[in-house]
């Protein structure tokens, strides 16, 4: 990792800022951060809504889609990219075509960070108590009333771990985004992509550049995932 | 009535995003048969590259297994300085980037790396070759065992242990008589989850891989050649070959997780 900063200023700070403010690379790490708020917003909502249902709801086969939150944790990030390009791209059965699209880029990120808040959540919710949720109910307060002034306020901790997760995992997404986005500078081609193509043509320092962004990104939502664990108790 | 609009939306958007294009693959995978897809998969090539990745596994494994068991006991059982430098640092791999990691090695073991010049001196060529593969294997499945046995071995404490020693055991005794046997479960858990990022790293491999077919490709490398030169039987083979050990893995942590009680 150390090498990695050290390359980055190989041409001094000039050199540094100068790799970094390249347009493609500008272009490849707002790219990477815009989708990735936008993933880390969608999972949110998802993300509870299905810890929601596998605890609160029963019904059979319920076990086989618990164990299938897990699987884009075990499916490597390359057979993602596949998958979803065979059933999402040209020629494919449902006849949208979204390869080389930036909705791929999303669509790829979502895949591969969809456990993080099922996993954060579904236990705070197994443990909550019910006894608040049944008071509130009784003294006349709607569902939505309860779930927004009861429940929400206990998964918030949560619901912010896991996104801090899927988003360093967002982040740093290479593998899915490969075959799938089919990477067009300026377009689809993401931050992690580009310094591969960096690396490809042998040009170590800009892809060293754009690396230290990247680490200074995780770095500050590790920083965040931590405040926001000691601060949740 | 608002129950089941929630189970349908649940599901769907999981049927949509996992189950479908999972299931797609496999089907397009034998589409043509079940002799075709098998042919796709026992090519020379396709076969080294399944060996190479076992390869990989056999030599990340147990190393990270011991690695993540030793450090696990130093970070629970010692306080020294710089403690929580090194607990932060065991977390690493799963912050950055796989091409990140990838660029580092090729920066520390590379030509015109740091050691890369006494390396190749010493006839050691370790990126572009398999050596730098292992390496970034390594890397990135580091911190599981670690993560998985810590809290294990927090919650068993050190009664036991103190036990044991007050009766005469030796440190070692100690630890395969009493320590291991209490946290195998954890170990166990973290080696499948450490195998199934072996089995499946893209990126940090790509990296420092060279991508030589037959030479220094592995599975998941062999999936992006075959699509990249239009075989998509030979892509989607490997991939439901990938997939399938992916699901053996799921099996594995099902197995495994509720002797640990409620995570």
């Amino acid at each position: 990792m150390a090498a990695v900063v050290s390359k980055s200023t190989d041409g001094g700070w000039a050199g540094f800022s100068h790799a970094v403010s390249n347009p493609q690379a500008v272009g490849a790490l707002k790219l990477t951060i815009v989708a990735s708020f936008v993933v880390v917003a969608i999972n949110a909502v998802t993300g509870t809504l299905v810890a929601w249902v596998l605890v609160r709801d029963e019904f059979p086969g319920k076990g086989i889609v618990n164990s299938l939150i897990d699987l884009p944790f075990a499916l490597p990030t390359i057979v993602a990219g596949l998958t979803l390009l065979a059933l999402y791209g040209p020629r494919g059965p449902v006849g949208a075509d979204l390869a080389f699209t930036r909705a791929s880029v999303v669509l790829a990120l979502l895949f591969v960070t969809l456990p993080f808040v099922v996993r954060t959540v579904q236990p705070v919710l197994l443990e909550l108590d019910r006894d608040m949720e049944q008071a509130a109910e009784s003294l006349g307060a709607t569902r939505f009333t309860v779930f927004r002034r009861i429940i929400l306020p206990s998964l918030r901790p949560a619901i912010f771990a896991g996104s801090a997760l899927g988003f360093a995992r967002a982040v740093g997404e290479f593998g899915s985004l490969v075959l799938l986005t089919g990477n067009i500078p300026f377009k689809t081609q993401a931050a992690s992509v580009f310094i591969f193509s960096q690396v490809e043509s042998d040009n170590a320092a800009g892809a060293a550049a754009v690396s230290v962004v990247l680490l200074a990104i995780s770095l500050v939502v590790l920083l965040v995932i931590g405040w926001l664990s000691t601060r949740s108790g | 009535m608002a129950k089941y609009a929630l189970r349908v939306t649940a599901l769907s958007y999981l049927g949509l995003l996992i189950a479908l294009p999972v299931g797609y693959v496999f089907y397009k995978a034998f589409e043509h048969g079940f002799a075709t897809a098998r042919e796709a998969v026992t090519t020379p090539v396709a076969q080294h590259a399944f060996w190479l990745t076992v390869e990989m596994v056999a030599i990340a494994v147990p190393l990270n297994t011991i690695f993540g068991v030793v450090c696990a006991l130093v970070l629970v059982r010692q306080s020294f300085r710089g403690k929580a430098l090194l607990n932060a640092a065991i977390d690493l791999p799963f912050a950055v980037s796989p091409v990140v990691i990838g660029l580092a090695l090729i920066l520390v073991y590379g030509r015109k790396g740091w050691f890369g010049d006494w390396l190749l001196d010493h006839g050691i060529q370790v990126i572009f070759s398999v050596p730098g593969m292992v390496l970034a294997t390594i890397f990135v499945s580091l911190p599981f065992v670690v993560r998985e046995v810590m809290p294990v071995l927090r919650e068993i404490g050190t009664e036991q242990e103190q036990a044991a020693q007050t009766l005469g055991a030796s440190s070692l005794q100690t630890f395969f008589r009493v320590t291991l046997p209490a946290i195998r479960w954890g170990v166990a858990y973290g080696v499948v989850l450490t195998t199934a990022r072996a089995l499946g790293e893209f990126g940090a491999v790509s990296i420092v891989s060279g991508k030589l077919a037959g030479q220094t490709e592995t599975l998941t490398l062999h999936v992006e050649n075959r699509f990249q030169a239009f075989d998509l039987t030979g892509a989607y083979a490997a991939a439901v070959v990938l997939g399938l050990m992916a699901i053996a893995t799921l099996l594995a942590i099902n197995l495994l997780k509720p002797k640990e009680g409620v995570r």
